[in-house]
C-alpha cells in the first residue's frame, strides 16, 4: 500500500511583464494504490502542473508532497527511487517514443537503468511487459514506433511505464490523441492493469464521461483550485459547484438530449 | 436545435463521388459517395481518421491537389437563384467566384491559420476586396465590424492581432470569415475539436443561431459522435471511403442499422447514462463483453 500525499501545494509561475501566475492554489489530496482519481478541468486549470509536480519535473512554490509520509528527495538515488514508484503516461504517443529506437529498446531501458531484473532476465521481462499490454510481442518487439498505430504506441508507453513496477501511475489525457474506436480499448486496459497490480491511478482528462466511468473519485480543478471532489457518479450526476455544473451541461450528452423528446431510450 | 428542415428542397446533390490518391499503391479515399443536402440542414459527417471525410469535403469544392484525383461523380449546387451549378464544370475564374461566395469552409485547425502580422479586421476585409471589389473602404469596415459583432467577438477587436485573442475567439473570427459573403453552404471540419467544452458549447450555439437567422446549410465534420447527435438534423457515418449509414440523428441514436455505427456509438461512454463498451474499474468479471475489440477501419493505422 502506497500513498502519495499532496498537502497545501501551490505553484506560482513568473511571467515576464505580467507579474505572477498562480497555477495551483493550495491543492491537497491523497492518491493511494488501488484507487483511481480523475482530475478534470479546462485547459489552463492546472491539471498538467499537478502532473509535473507529481513526477518532479516541477517543484511546488509551497506545500508538501509526501510518499508514504516521507518527503521526496531532491536528487540522487532517492529521487530515482521515487520516480520508479510514480510513473507517467503522456498524451501523445507519437511524441513520447523515440523514433530511432525499437520497441524493445524502449521497454528494456528502464529495466536496465533501474536494474529491475538481472541482466539475464531482461529479454523475458520485456516480453512479459508487452504481453501485459496485450501486444503481439513477436510482431512489435523489433519494430520502430512509426510502424505501429497510435493505440499500439500508447500500449508501448504503458508497458514502459510499468517496467519499473510502480505503485502509482499518472495518465495525462492518455487516449485523447487516439482514434475513437480504440480509446476504450486502451482505457479498459489501464483499468485491468490497475486492478491486477493494485495501482493508484491519477487520470487527467477533460472528458467528463470517461472520468465518470473510469474513476472512483473525481476532482474538479478550476483556476488552480480544487472546487469540487467526490465519488465519480455523484460529481457528475449531482454536481454541487456551479463550475462543475457548467462543465457537465456543456458536455455532449445525447442520452439526455433525446430523453427529452420521447420516453427514455438506451443505446446498445 | 432540432429545427426541421423536413423536406426542404435540396441545396447540394453529390452523386457517385470517388476520389483516389494516385500513389503507389493507389488509395481509394472516397468511394461512390452519394447524398443530398437539404436547404438549411445541418448534416453531420462522422468517422475516424482516414475514413475520407475531409477528402470528401475538399473534393466537393475541388480543393484537392495531386496526387488526389476525382475519378467519378459530380457535386451539383442548386443555387437559390434557380440555377444548378455543376462544380466540376466551372472554369477557373467561375470557380474562384463560386468558392466562399456560395460555399465557404472553416478548415481544420483554422484558428491557428490567421496571419500573425495582420489585424483581424484586415484579414476579414480581404474577403471583400477579393469577392466584392466594388465595395468602398468604409462599407468594408462596416461589414467587418458587423461580422465580428455577429459572432460575439465584438467590433472593438477589429484592430487586434490574432495572438491577442483566445483560441475560441480566433475560431469565431474564422466563422465570421466563412459567413462574410452569406454563403448557402458552410463546411466545418472539426471546428471545435481543439477547444474546451465550455467554449465549444458557446460556439455550437452560435452556429445554430446563425443558421436559423441566415438559413445556410452546414456540413459538420467530426469524430465526436455524441456532439453530432445533439446538433445535426441528419448524420452520415463514413468508413473506408464510403457512407455506411445516413439517417436522422435520432434514428442513428435509437436504431443504428450498421454495425460500425453501433461500435462508434458504444465507443463513447454516456455522460449521464450507460457506459457503453466501458468496464468500470471495480466490476471484476464484467469485462468479457468489451474485451474483444477488433481493430476497426483498416489501412494505415
Amino acid at each position: 500500500m502506497t500513498t502519495l500525499e499532496f498537502s497545501g501545494v501551490s505553484k506560482r509561475y513568473r511571467v515576464r511583464g505580467a507579474g505572477d501566475m498562480l497555477a495551483l492554489d493550495d491543492v491537497s489530496f491523497e492518491l493511494s494504490s488501488g484507487r483511481t482519481i480523475a482530475l478534470v478541468g479546462q485547459s489552463g486549470s492546472g491539471k498538467s502542473t499537478i502532473a509535473k509536480i507529481l513526477t518532479q519535473l516541477e517543484r511546488p512554490t509551497s506545500g508538501r508532497i509526501l510518499l508514504d509520509g516521507r518527503p521526496i528527495p531532491r536528487r540522487g538515488g532517492g529521487l530515482r527511487r521515487y520516480r520508479q514508484q510514480v510513473r507517467m503516461v503522456f498524451q501523445d504517443p507519437f511524441a513520447s517514443l523515440n523514433p530511432y529506437h525499437t520497441i524493445r529498446h524502449h521497454v528494456e531501458r528502464p529495466l536496465r537503468l533501474d536494474r529491475i531484473v538481472p541482466a539475464g532476465q531482461v529479454d523475458a521481462e520485456t516480453r512479459r511487459l508487452l504481453e501485459r499490454v496485450r501486444l503481439d510481442v513477436d510482431r512489435v518487439i523489433d519494430r520502430r514506433p512509426h510502424e505501429l498505430s497510435g493505440g499500439q504506441r500508447q500500449r508501448v508507453a504503458i508497458a514502459r511505464a510499468l517496467a519499473s513496477r510502480p505503485s502509482l501511475l499518472v495518465a495525462d489525457e492518455p487516449v485523447s490523441m487516439l482514434d475513437v474506436s480504440i480509446r476504450l480499448g486502451v482505457l479498459n486496459l489501464l483499468a485491468d492493469l490497475q486492478r491486477e497490480s493494485n495501482l493508484g491511478v491519477l487520470y487527467i482528462t477533460h472528458d467528463l464521461a470517461t472520468a465518470r466511468h473510469f474513476s472512483d473519485e473525481i476532482m474538479v480543478l478550476h483556476h488552480g483550485e480544487v472546487v469540487e471532489r467526490g465519488v465519480a457518479d455523484e460529481v457528475i450526476l449531482r454536481p454541487q459547484h456551479p463550475y462543475t455544473r457548467a462543465l457537465r451541461d456543456a458536455s455532449p450528452d445525447p442520452d439526455a438530449h433525446f430523453a427529452a423528446s420521447v420516453t427514455t431510450g438506451s443505446r446498445s | 436545435m432540432t429545427t426541421e428542415p423536413g423536406h426542404a428542397p435540396p441545396l447540394l446533390t453529390v452523386s457517385d463521388f470517388s476520389v483516389v490518391y494516385d500513389v503507389e499503391p493507389p488509395v481509394a479515399a472516397v468511394r461512390d459517395v452519394s447524398f443530398e443536402l437539404r436547404r438549411g440542414e445541418i448534416l453531420g459527417l462522422a468517422g475516424e481518421s482516414g475514413c475520407g471525410k475531409t477528402t470528401l469535403a475538399y473534393g466537393i469544392q475541388r480543393l484537392l491537389r495531386p496526387p488526389a484525383v476525382i475519378t467519378s461523380g459530380s457535386a451539383v449546387l442548386h443555387d437559390e437563384d434557380g440555377v444548378d451549378v455543376d462544380i466540376a464544370r466551372l472554369d477557373p475564374e467561375a470557380l474562384r467566384r463560386f468558392r466562399w461566395d456560395r460555399v465557404s469552409m472553416v478548415f481544420q485547425g483554422a484558428m491557428n491559420a490567421h496571419n500573425p502580422v495582420m489585424t483581424i479586421g484586415r484579414q476579414l476585409a480581404d474577403v471583400f476586396t477579393t469577392h466584392r471589389p466594388r465595395m468602398s473602404r468604409s462599407e468594408r469596415t462596416r461589414e467587418c465590424a458587423e461580422l465580428l459583432d455577429l459572432v460575439g467577438v465584438g467590433r472593438e477587436r477589429l484592430r487586434s492581432y490574432p495572438h491577442e485573442l483566445s483560441g475560441g475567439m480566433r475560431q469565431r473570427v474564422m466563422i465570421a470569415m466563412a459567413l462574410a459573403l452569406k454563403p448557402q453552404l458552410m463546411i466545418m471540419d472539426e471546428p471545435t475539436t481543439a477547444l474546451d467544452v465550455l467554449v465549444q458549447r458557446e460556439i455550437l450555439q452560435q452556429i445554430s443561431e446563425l443558421r436559423k437567422r441566415f438559413g445556410f446549410s452546414v456540413i459538420f465534420i467530426t469524430h465526436d459522435l455524441p456532439l453530432l447527435l445533439e446538433i445535426s438534423d441528419r448524420i452520415a457515418v463514413m468508413r473506408e471511403g464510403r457512407i455506411v449509414e445516413l439517417d436522422d440523428a435520432e434514428t442513428i441514436y435509437r436504431g443504428a442499422r450498421h454495425e460500425y455505427t453501433r461500435t462508434l456509438l458504444s465507443s463513447f461512454p454516456s455522460l449521464t447514462g450507460e457506459r457503453g463498451g466501458f468496464v468500470r474499474a471495480h466490476e471484476g468479471q464484467a469485462s468479457a463483453q468489451a474485451r474483444p475489440r477488433p481493430a476497426l477501419a483498416g489501412g494505415a493505422r
